[in-house]
């Protein structure tokens, strides 16, 4: 782990102007919002592979699922919001139920359009894109792991959701194991909990496991970046000998994260299972950060859920 | 009663094969009524509406294979109405894609025809449809697809009234005069009758060829008879002679064409067949076919 931050949409527009040179097939869409989003580059330096549709989301879907037919590999690319709802007719209907290789591209999630407000912020995506057969749901912790989420899922053969953060967040995983589709990363071992965590608030998890290892409390830490498949028999293997598991993770605990998890592990071991992340609510305007903190999302907010958990499950 | 080989009619010359296939419409709307009626399920009026634009597609128009349906040099067909599924089912079947007797399966359990198309399922079916909107925009991409694969495949989308109230018929259509792709060709099956009532009431859409203009197509400068085969074939030689990207061609057409009491009625747009409207309507079907067969 270095020091250093990046933009998970930074790197996603630096990748795609990379793999232009070496996917023929790839083309990119997007909404008028290219600019914010970093595909404009690739729009600047392979025009005749990329289209920007105007503000037409649904159009710019269902036009990549007539790409993916004849066998070019489209990424959409909007913001998460738009992508989530106002395409989920599209997405449904045309991508999914075809399972046809589309990579969707939901930029600014979470609260990372934090300025913008409510109306902006992703942060029940992963509970509708969860819910579509033959759909992959991957949510990075970082840039690094963004970037290569994207290159497997250009070559996956069905549909994909990428989770992109608008923000730096801290790099974690550029000396690290490359991303494995379907499976967590193991990111330290421990026996008194298990702390499963996905997308930005992963740097935030690491902190906190930190400071629980100082004070004693022995933390199992999984980053679970594919939440579709999600990885049930390391959650299970770990929920099995820790006993309690806090999830955590930017989105509604409404069937984010924290419900696939749970979804994965309650049939099949014994565990106490708390899920940390937005209460059912809308957001706000403010500070990425100090939205993130308001709404219970900070490494403090781990330790104290990990605490009340452990407190709530002594023998 | 099958009384014409509909791969025959490929090998006829062109007025001979006008007629073969005006009849061959009209002969699809008896098979098609009969698996309706026998199913209980299924929509009349806009399969019997669509009948001849599919067939002048299928028959005329397209360059395919239906021994290898994923020929990438294939045209593609979009039925944007997908609820006339059960007339592409027919034209396909006897296109030669799948077995005439699988038609017997529509719309049931295990069956490779869904009750609206499925691309997975069913050969030569080349894009899933049912909930309305979608078609034209997956057209678009199909069609700019052979800009950027260097094909020149036609992608044809058949859209229905139904189709055009959605706002993202309309943003397809906005997209298509951007981007201009090549070879992709609108048709508008207009057969002014909605599930629940006449477009007038439910969605006016008129004055339909000036919006498509206004919106930046090339929209063919008539309305063609839907119904026609002979009408049908003259605006695919306007097609065929076009510069301009895209293009529209709106055909007048009648929902529920060929059964007197069909027609033009909403109740048809999906209510099952009785017994009783069967036998009448299977009666005026056979006598409209005899009508065609006197006067070749």
């Amino acid at each position: 782990m270095t020091a250093a931050t990046a933009a998970m949409r930074d790197a996603f527009g630096t990748a795609l102007l990379e793999l232009g040179a070496t996917c023929p097939d790839l083309v990119v869409l997007d909404a008028d919002v290219a600019t914010s989003t970093r595909t404009s580059a690739f729009g600047k330096k392979y025009p005749e592979r990329f289209f920007n549709v105007g503000v037409a989301e649904a159009n710019m879907t269902d036009i990549a699922a007539g790409f993916a037919t004849c066998g070019l590999r489209p990424v959409v690319s909007t913001f998460g919001l738009f992508l989530s709802l106002k395409c989920a007719d599209q997405i449904r209907n045309i991508i999914a139920y075809n399972n046809l290789p589309v990579v969707l591209a939901g930029n600014y999630a979470g609260f990372s359009d934090s300025y913008d407000g409510a109306s902006h912020q992703a942060i029940l995506d992963i509970s509708i894109l969860r819910a579509m057969p033959n759909m992959a749901v991957i949510v990075p912790g970082d840039a690094v792991e963004l970037r290569q989420a994207l290159e497997f899922a250009l070559k996956r053969n069905g549909p994909t959701y990428l989770r992109i953060c608008r923000n730096p967040t801290p790099v974690l995983f550029d000396d690290a194991p490359p991303f494995e589709f379907g499976r967590v990363r193991k990111l330290r071992d421990g026996s008194d909990l298990t702390i499963a965590v996905s997308g930005v608030p992963t740097f935030m998890a690491i902190e906190a496991a930190r400071r629980l290892a100082a004070r004693g409390v022995s933390v199992d830490l999984l980053e679970v970046s594919t939440l579709k498949p999600v990885d049930a028999q390391a959650l299970v293997e770990s929920a099995s000998k820790t006993g309690r598991v806090l999830t955590v993770e930017e989105h509604t605990i409404v069937g984010g994260a924290g419900g696939a998890i749970a979804e994965a592990i309650s049939s099949r071991c014994r565990a106490v299972i708390d899920r940390l992340g937005i209460e059912d609510c809308f957001g706000e305007s403010g500070d990425y950060v100090l939205l993130l903190e308001k709404y219970g999302i900070s490494s403090l907010n781990i330790e104290r859920r990990a605490d009340a958990l452990l407190e709530r499950t002594r023998p | 009663m099958v009384t014409i080989d509909p791969i025959d009619v490929l090998g006829q010359n062109r007025s001979a094969k006008r007629a073969r296939m005006q009849q061959l419409a009209q002969q699809f709307r008896v098979n098609v009524l009969d698996i309706l009626h026998d199913k209980g399920t299924g929509h009349w009026g806009g399969a019997a509406s669509a009948a001849e634009l599919l067939v002048a597609l299928y028959f005329d128009a397209m360059n395919v294979r239906p021994a290898e349906p994923a020929w990438p040099g294939r045209d593609r067909l979009v039925l944007s109405k997908g609820h006339a599924s059960c007339m592409l089912y027919t034209v396909l079947a006897h296109r030669g894609y799948f077995p005439v007797e699988e038609l017997n399966t529509f719309r049931q359990l295990n069956s490779r025809l869904q009750g609206h198309p499925c691309m997975r399922k069913t050969p030569g079916v080349e894009m899933s449809t049912g909930s309305l909107g979608h078609g034209l925009s997956v057209g678009v991409g199909m069609a700019l697809a052979a800009r950027v694969q260097k094909r020149s495949y036609w992608t044809y989308v058949v859209i229905g009234d139904g189709d055009l109230n959605e706002g993202q018929t309309w943003e397809a259509i906005m997209s298509g005069a951007k981007f201009r792709p090549e070879r992709l060709v609108a048709l508008v099956d207009y057969n002014k009758v909605q599930l629940d009532g006449p477009s007038s009431e439910i969605m006016p859409l008129d004055p339909l060829p000036d919006k498509f203009r206004a919106f930046g197509w090339n929209v063919a400068p008539e309305c063609y008879d839907g119904h026609d085969i002979a009408a049908i074939l003259e605006s695919f030689d306007w097609m065929r002679a076009q510069q301009q990207w895209p293009v529209a061609i709106i055909y007048r057409t009648h929902k529920g064409r060929g059964v007197s009491f069909m027609e033009d009625s909403a109740y048809w747009h999906g209510s099952p067949v009785d017994d009783t409207s069967y036998e009448k309507a299977r009666a005026e079907l056979l006598a409209g076919l005899a009508r065609m067969e006197a006067e070749l």
